[in-house]
């Protein structure tokens, strides 16, 4: 039997969720015996070559190019799995949510005072991202299956639910598994 | 500010006339201004921060100016179905502002309100105290130029009305449009005749009169109103005190309108003979700010019964005293309930209180208090008259004798009806004159909106209970448009104390658009239902617990509306469009927005 | 007087008469949830977590006085659903980022979530547009994080009776004032006591914040409620 396939990917986020999963220390081993990864940073394999059974996102949608990465994992994933504070409710990068977008592209490229008077635009680049009206949660865009809360959310829940969503049974959460911080 | 110093002088240091002292500044002012927040609080021995907190709880008061003219233009969806758009959009092009501004040139400010009670003369909106009614656009385009040339509202009044409303101390355009007199509360009455007798009779056959009658409150809650006068009688601290509730705001009710311009003396006699039966002195009447123009009439009623000796000392001869004063709102929904009546009426924010302990026990000013409906008072002044035997002859098996009804919406004959309880809703549409109706509202937002199928059902206390606000849809309206109508006012009108009410009605008003802009499923309809029933649960008071109605009993009754309007998926759809999200975006940076990718599902 | 008795889930307790429900399930090592609730200040019951059940009625437990007799529904299925979906709008109303707050791991609301395993609100987050005051040179101000329990308005008053805070607007604008020169006249050791008493994160004494390491703080080992279940102190 093949293993099951695992892809990763961060969105508006930090990266610490990744690091986290790295966190579970000598399981990892283990994790690599269990499991098969495919697109995924921590391979870097940049796009799917097969379906994939688990997939773990980190970080909101905060532009355009997130929204397509969230999208194209709900087709490609069975199980979409929310991982941190920032896919599940926007994180910090959401503290921009109650600022029009106006008023914050308007701070970052025209009036910070760290912008040279000639590089005073909004960029145009019609190959970069557009940015969204606001940081979304995941799963007001797709649906999403589990929820894995945590700033990040610590070694051992990452290690309970992928074990628990590969062994096919219901994940054991402890007091201790589930904070914000 | 030295004229503030006027208002201030002589005022007691007592923090119950605050609200008060607020309608003098915003009278004279037209807002608080912070050095009058600075003067009340020094005065009353308040923070500025309590002081601010009582204005900004009411929808009349204001720390920032509401223009030289203030136009209150009623929201509910009577209004909204008789033209308040067009009528809406007349004010903005007229004054050069949107609703919820003051004009650039500082004339005129612009605001919606909720029900000012007029639903029968819609579209109608409160301009500096003075009520217009049936407005159009030819008509706002008259008045806002001539308010802006600085004419008083009052001398915009063109046409008073039947009845007292063209007395002189009225002189309004409001129309009573009374359709139907019954025997109870329009039947013959000979002033004074029910303090006379009462207070011939001891306070405690009073009682048992009333509750012999089985009055129940008129307000519609339905207390028993003799057990209401037991209680509060049987506490043995007074001063007790008697509470007319005149703040009817339930959308779509007028008839405590109509009762108070018609029939204030009965309404006094109705509050003397509550004051008698549960020994009390002193009687005050709570008038929704929206009535305000009522009140040189009622002051005038008042002097006259003291004149008569039907009020004061020693009244009709008797060793029982009673005077009563008036105290007026500042415009709140939540205010009609009792508890929160007594807070805004001791001057605070009208926030309800915990109960128990209820008003019959710790009341107005802590006191033992009877809170009734005007409706209630004039009932059980004629059942001292006539007795609970001719009271009972009337009505159903448990609703003793008449209601008046508040028609409005789809019909030949909006008005007010007294018509004995017990009638079936098909009787009453024929009376009114709609026959085509499609939904019916009964008993306002917070009652339940039924569809043909429950017309054979009875308006009574047993069945289809009601203050008394009926409102009447015809097949080619959008009951979701109502519906969510009734959600933004009970947004708007929730106080916020507590989580369901102040949360969830937003939640559920949300979960209500999601479903009309066709992005529901099935499971948004589960969604709907459970939170629906949590808030209701879950709230402080009757405000929480009656807000979800309209969803859910639109749900019960009108279920292939719904059914129609959501995916047949179980799957929450998201809301999520990606070229809305990035639409602004794009605009500023001049790019095109990203497009929706074709065909995902 | 004599007590009350009555039951909570079927366990019989007893109560002195006056007492509310909330202190009686106390005395008697029986968690009700509470968080606007704080032992000393008059009951408001506004946020509604500690919602019991009795004779089919719904009542705040931290308002109602127990009756002789009273057999009261708590941990039920239905009920503690209702209680999770409470703490799920306050987490939804405002700006909870949790990571960012001084308050987190001895913040009441994020307890009581912790303690129901909340992974994600069932509703959709407002993101309301809300901000933070620097009205008095030792306050903090985070409107993002207030759940209008009143506490502060309850407990922070001056000598002559006069609230520092009050609640200003109704229904969603609804928020805490502060009258800026009341609060400017707090001592230290009045500016802790109210950032104490704030459940969440609103109040913060300006200069300290994080001081207690992550594993060290309130609700960090042991869900919130641990106490009262162990029962009282002997």
């Amino acid at each position: 039997m093949s293993k099951p396939v695992i892809a990763t990917a961060s969105l508006a986020g930090c990266f610490g969720c990744h690091m986290s999963l790295l966190d579970i220390d000598d399981r990892i081993l283990k994790l690599v015996e269990l499991v098969e990864f495919n697109k995924s940073p921590i391979d870097d394999i940049k796009t799917f070559t097969k379906p994939v059974d688990i997939g773990l996102i980190e970080g909101g949608c905060c532009n355009s190019e997130n929204v397509e990465v969230l999208r194209s994992f709900r087709k490609n994933c069975k199980v979409l799995v929310s991982v941190g504070e920032c896919a599940i409710m926007g994180g910090l990068p959401a503290m921009r949510n109650g600022i029009p977008i106006k008023e914050c592209l308007e701070e970052a490229y025209l009036n910070s005072p760290t912008v040279a008077p000639e590089d005073r635009m909004i960029p145009d680049d019609e190959d970069i991202p557009i940015i969204l009206d606001r940081v979304y949660p995941l799963h007001e865009i797709v649906k999403i299956d589990h929820f894995l809360p945590g700033c990040p959310p610590s070694a051992d829940l990452i290690w309970e639910a992928l074990t628990a969503l590969v062994e096919g049974r219901p994940l054991n959460l402890t007091y201790d598994m589930i904070k914000y911080d | 500010m030295k004229n503030d110093k006027g208002i201030l002088h002589g005022r007691p240091k007592d923090p119950s006339a605050l609200l008060d002292i607020i309608r003098d500044v915003q009278g004279r002012h037209g807002h608080v201004p912070e050095e009058a927040v600075s003067g009340i609080a020094a005065h009353l021995g308040l923070s500025k921060a309590e002081v601010r907190g009582a204005v900004t709880f009411y929808h009349f008061f204001s720390l920032e100016p509401r223009g030289r003219s203030t136009v209150y233009l009623n929201d509910s969806i009577t209004s909204r179905m008789k033209g308040r758009a067009a009528v809406a959009k007349a004010f903005e092009q007229e004054a050069g502002c949107r609703f919820g501004e003051v004009s650039p040139d500082g004339s005129i400010g612009l605001f919606p309100t909720s029900c000012i009670g007029m639903n029968d003369q819609e579209p109608s909106a409160i301009i500096d105290g003075v009520v217009f009614t049936q407005l159009t656009p030819l008509k706002v385009g008259h008045l806002v130029r001539a308010l802006r040339a600085g004419k008083p509202a009052q001398v915009l009044v063109d046409k008073y009305r039947d009845g007292a409303n063209q007395s002189d101390l009225v002189r309004s355009m409001v129309a009573n449009n009374i359709r139907r007199r019954g025997p109870v509360l329009f039947g013959p009455h000979e002033p004074g005749a029910a303090v006379r007798k009462a207070v011939a009779m001891t306070p405690e056959a009073v009682i048992e009169e009333i509750k012999r009658a089985n009055l129940l409150g008129r307000g519609g809650a339905g207390f028993p109103t003799g057990l209401k006068w037991d209680f509060c009688r049987r506490e043995k601290n007074p001063p007790h005190y008697v509470v007319c509730n005149a703040d009817e705001g339930e959308p779509g009710t007028f008839k405590d309108r109509v009762i108070l311009t018609e029939l204030s003396r009965l309404v006094f006699e109705g509050m003397a003979v509550a004051g008698y039966a549960v020994g009390a002195e002193e009687g005050v009447l709570y008038l929704r700010a929206e009535y305000d123009y009522l009140r040189p009439l009622l002051e005038s009623v008042l002097d006259g019964l003291r004149r008569e000796n039907l009020l004061g000392k020693s009244i009709a001869g008797s060793r029982f005293d009673f005077d009563i004063s008036i105290k007026l709102g500042g415009g709140a929904y939540i205010c009609g309930e009792e508890s929160a009546l007594l807070e805004s009426a001791q001057g605070k924010r009208g926030e309800p209180r915990n109960r128990p302990p209820f008003p019959v026990q710790i009341g107005y000013l802590g006191q033992p208090t009877t809170v009734n409906n005007v409706e209630t008072l004039c009932a059980a002044a004629k059942i001292i008259i006539h007795g609970a035997s001719w009271f009972n002859s009337m009505g159903s098996a448990n609703s003793s004798g008449t209601k008046l009804f508040s028609i409005s919406g789809d019909c030949e004959r909006p008005g007010v009806y007294e018509l004995e309880f017990g009638l079936t809703v098909r009787e009453l549409l024929d009376i009114v004159g709609a026959k085509d109706a499609f939904a019916v509202q009964i008993g306002g937002p917070s009652g339940a909106m039924i569809s043909r199928r429950d017309f054979g059902r009875r308006v009574a206390f047993e069945d289809l209970p009601t203050g008394g606000s009926i409102m009447i849809f015809g097949p080619w309206r959008d009951l979701f448009e109502i519906i969510d109508n009734f959600m933004e006012f009970f947004i708007e009108e929730s106080c916020g104390w507590c989580t369901p009410c102040r949360v969830g009605n937003i939640l559920l008003k949300e979960k209500l658009e999601k479903i009309m802009t066709g992005r529901g499923t099935r499971q948004d309809l589960a969604d709907l239902e459970n939170w629906g029933k949590m808030i209701k649960a879950m709230s402080r008071c009757g405000l929480g617990q009656t807000s979800p109605n309209p969803i859910l009993t639109s749900l019960q009754n009108f279920p292939e509306l719904y059914e129609a309007a959501v995916s047949k998926s179980r799957d929450v759809l998201p809301t999520f469009d990606l070229a809305e999200a990035t639409l602004e975006a794009a605009r500023l940076a001049n790019r095109r927005p990203a497009l929706e990718e074709v065909a995902h599902e | 007087m004599s007590k009350l008795r009555f039951t909570i889930d079927g366990k019989p307790c007893t109560a002195e008469p006056g007492q509310t429900i909330a202190e009686a399930a106390k005395a008697n090592a029986v968690y009700i949830p509470t968080l606007c609730h704080y032992e000393g200040l008059p009951p408001v019951g506004s946020c509604r977590v500690c919602t019991v059940r009795s004779g089919g009625r719904y009542m705040a437990s931290c308002t109602q006085v127990v009756t002789d007799g009273m057999a009261i529904e708590n941990m039920v299925p239905d009920l503690e659903d209702m209680r999770r979906a409470i703490i799920e709008m306050l987490f939804v109303e405002g700006n909870h980022m949790c990571p960012t707050c001084e308050k987190s791991g001895n913040c009441q609301l994020q307890a009581l979530a912790y303690r129901y395993q909340i992974l994600v609100p069932r509703f959709p987050f407002q993101f309301p547009g809300r901000h933070i005051e620097a009205v008095a040179p030792k306050i903090l101000l985070e409107h993002n994080r207030c759940i209008q329990c009143l506490r502060c308005v309850r407990s922070v008053q001056t000598k002559d009776g006069r609230k520092v805070f009050a609640q200003r607007d109704r229904s969603k604008k609804r928020k805490i004032d502060v009258d800026a020169k009341l609060a400017a006249g707090l001592t230290d050791e009045e500016v802790r006591k109210a950032m104490d008493i704030c459940p969440v994160g609103s109040i913060l004494m300006k200069e300290i914040g994080f001081a207690v390491p992550i594993g060290e703080r309130k609700f960090d080992r042991e869900p919130i409620g641990s106490d009262i279940e162990k029962g009282p102190e002997r």
